[in-house]
C-alpha cells in the first residue's frame, strides 16, 4: 500500500530540494535563505524516509532523527549569529554579511 | 487508493507552499508557509509508514525550530523587504537555469530507479526506537547529546550582549 508512494516521495524530494536551492541563489534575506536551507534538509528527510521505506531497513529513519537534531542545532547557533550581526550592522541583507572575508 | 490521492493532494500543499517559500518577499510570510510545507510532509511520512517521524517532524519542526525563526523575525522587526529587489535579472535567470539543470539531473537518475518496496514494513515508534537505541548507533546518540549542549552554549555566547 505505502510501497507504491515511496517513487513519487523521491520526485516530490527533489522537488523541493530545488527550491530550496533556487531560494538560496535568489533570496537576500539571511533568514530567508535560512528557512530555504531548512527546505532543502526535509527535502532529504523526506528522501531518506522514502529509500527506507523502498529498502525494507530502519537506518533511513534513523538518519532522519539525527538530521533533525543537527538541524535544531544549527538553528539555534544560526539564529544567534544573525542576532548578533544585525546588532552591529542593522541589515539582514546577505551583501552585508561579510565579516570573515578578507 | 485513498492513500494516493492524500499523497497527491498534500504533495501538491508542500510544493505551493515552498513556491511561496522562495517567492515571497516578505520574511514573515515566508516563515509561515514553511510552516505549512513541514505540516504537509508530517502528514506524507505518516502515509509512508512512518508515524514516528511524523510525530516529529510536527514537534521538532514545526513546533520549536519555526518559533524561534518566528521569534527572531518578531525581534529584530525587519520592514526592509526591497532588500530582495537588489539582484541583477541576469543572476536571477542563472539561478533559476541551475535549479532547473540540477532537477533535471537528479530526475533522470531517478526516473531510472526502481525498486519494488517489500511489503511487510514495520516502522512503528517501538522498532524505530528499538534501532535508535541499539548498541549500533550508541556513539552517535551520544555526539549528538554533546552536539546539542555545545550549540546550547554557542548560541547563548553568541546572542548575549557584550559590555
Amino acid at each position: 500500500m505505502s510501497g507504491a508512494l515511496a517513487q513519487p516521495a523521491l520526485i516530490l524530494s527533489l522537488l523541493l530540494f530545488t527550491l530550496g536551492v533556487v531560494g538560496v541563489f535568489l533570496r537576500r534575506n539571511v533568514i530567508t535563505v535560512f528557512m530555504c536551507v531548512e527546505l532543502m534538509l526535509n527535502a532529504v528527510n523526506l528522501a531518506f524516509v522514502a529509500f527506507s521505506r523502498q529498502m525494507g531497513t530502519l537506518d533511513g529513519q534513523v538518519l532522519v532523527f539525527f538530521v533533525m537534531t543537527v538541524a535544531a542545532a544549527e538553528a539555534a547557533v544560526g539564529l544567534a549569529i544573525i542576532i548578533a550581526i544585525h546588532r552591529h550592522q542593522d541589515t539582514l541583507d546577505l551583501d552585508a554579511f561579510n565579516l570573515l572575508k578578507w | 487508493m485513498i492513500d494516493t490521492v492524500v499523497f497527491y493532494l498534500f504533495a501538491a500543499l508542500a510544493v505551493g507552499s515552498a513556491l511561496v517559500v522562495v517567492g515571497q518577499r516578505n520574511a514573515m510570510y515566508s516563515a509561515f508557509a514553511l510552516i505549512v510545507t513541514l505540516g504537509s510532509l508530517s502528514a506524507i511520512f505518516g502515509l509512508l509508514g512512518s508515524p514516528f517521524i511524523a510525530a516529529l517532524q510536527v514537534v521538532v519542526y514545526a513546533g520549536a525550530i519555526m518559533v524561534l525563526f518566528l521569534f527572531v523575525l518578531m525581534l529584530l522587526n525587519v520592514k526592509r523587504e526591497d532588500s530582495d529587489a537588489t539582484q541583477s535579472p541576469g543572476l536571477r535567470g542563472a539561478a533559476i537555469l541551475l535549479g532547473g539543470a540540477l532537477a533535471f539531473q537528479v530526475g533522470v537518475v531517478l526516473w531510472g530507479y526502481r525498486v519494488t518496496a517489500p511489503a511487510g514494513f514495520d516502522a512503528s515508534t517501538v522498532q524505530v526506537a528499538r534501532e535508535l537505541f541499539s548498541a549500533r548507533f550508541l556513539y552517535v546518540f551520544e555526539a549528538t547529546s554533546i552536539l546539542i549542549l555545545a550549540a546550547l552554549v554557542g548560541a547563548v555566547v553568541l546572542a548575549r550582549r557584550e559590555r
